[in-house]
């Protein structure tokens, strides 16, 4: 109890002022913000049908995908400083929510956290909500998703897949939102360039923070197989056949 | 002997692992040192550059790192309470 207390003290202690790190309220120009979110429908509408159908075959998947969205949520606002670069930001969670309940079904997820972060956290914006969307759920999702079952593929172990997975998905969605940025911004000045210098002016931060994205996507794998591998071969993670063999 | 060895080992590592977290902590958080986030260092500050500048939010949060701060323990708790009671919650009625 002692130490719960003292960690709880350290914690408040350590309480940082935050930042937000996505496409500010106002940065995108109306038309660009308005592809973004009709670019996200799709992906929403195919997330909940998803969603819809996983919950008719298991009820349980519901909780659990609401824990993830509350995970995404706050892996998603907590800044991390980055002395090397001194600035902070945060991971995406994105990688690992793909993981557990696919991609599309992460994509809700995503949107869910950015909506509430935009409405009560002034994190994001509501103009710039598909934008984020687009970049941290649609992009950060499949590409976690698709580094972590093809890694899978090749005979990859469950925290190496996980530790790529994470690692992409963090470096895709800044990847996209440099693109989106770029795009949105650029006026009359060819798109590559600032393309590039965005990209360039995020890797000083999203380099070491995705690789931080990684180990703790890898970690919370690797946990939950040693803890609960039932949910892992219930969410097609795994096979049956893959159990540890104490389970 | 052994048992002496070990003692200098504990104090050794105390003393290196104290004075490491306590550093840790003031570098991180209490040292009077604004960490700009990227939206700020990198966002913000390139489309200031092409003519485009962030609004206020719409719905203004006013005291936006306290909130935050709020949200934060709200879903540290409520994670714990639904990670606790997790085979209740999964539980066929």
């Amino acid at each position: 109890m002692a130490r719960i207390l003292f960690l709880t003290s350290i914690s408040l202690l350590a309480a940082t002022p935050a930042f937000a790190m996505h496409i500010s309220e106002g940065i995108l120009p109306f038309s660009w913000a308005l592809l973004w979110s009709l670019a996200v429908v799709p992906f929403l509408a195919l997330g909940v049908k998803r969603l819809n159908v996983l919950a008719r075959e298991d009820l349980s998947l519901k909780p659990l995908v609401g824990l993830l969205a509350a995970v995404v949520f706050i892996i998603s606002c907590m800044p991390i400083p980055v002395p090397t670069a001194g600035t902070c930001s945060h991971p995406c969670g994105t990688g690992v929510a793909a993981i557990l309940v696919g991609p599309l079904v992460s994509v809700v997820i995503a949107a869910v956290a950015l909506l509430i972060q935009a409405l009560f956290l002034a994190h994001g914006g509501l103009s710039t909500l598909g934008a984020n969307t687009f970049s941290m759920g649609v992009v950060g999702s499949l590409a976690g998703w698709l580094a972590f079952r093809g890694v899978r593929g090749m005979g990859g172990s469950l925290a190496v897949s996980g530790f790529i997975a994470g690692m992409l998905a963090d470096w895709g969605t800044y990847a996209a939102t440099s693109l989106i940025l770029a795009s949105g911004i650029r006026g009359d000045a060819p798109l590559l360039p600032l393309f590039f210098q965005v990209v360039l002016a995020f890797i000083p931060t999203q380099l070491p923070l995705g690789i931080l994205e990684g180990v703790i996507t890898a970690g919370m794998v690797t946990l939950l197989y040693r803890k609960r591998p039932d949910l892992l071969v219930k969410m097609r993670v795994i096979t049956e056949k893959e159990l540890p063999t104490h389970a | 002997m052994p048992e002496r060895k070990r003692k200098w080992r504990i104090l050794l590592m105390h003393t290196i692992i104290l004075p490491t977290l306590f550093f840790g902590i003031y570098f991180f958080s209490l040292a009077p040192k604004s960490w700009e986030g990227v939206d700020e260092a990198v966002v913000e500050k390139i489309a200031k550059e092409h003519g485009r500048e962030a609004r206020e939010p719409l719905i203004d949060p006013g005291s936006g790192d306290l909130l935050l701060f709020g949200f934060l323990l709200a879903g540290a708790v409520g994670g714990f309470a639904a990670g606790y009671y997790w085979r209740e919650l999964t539980k066929k009625g």
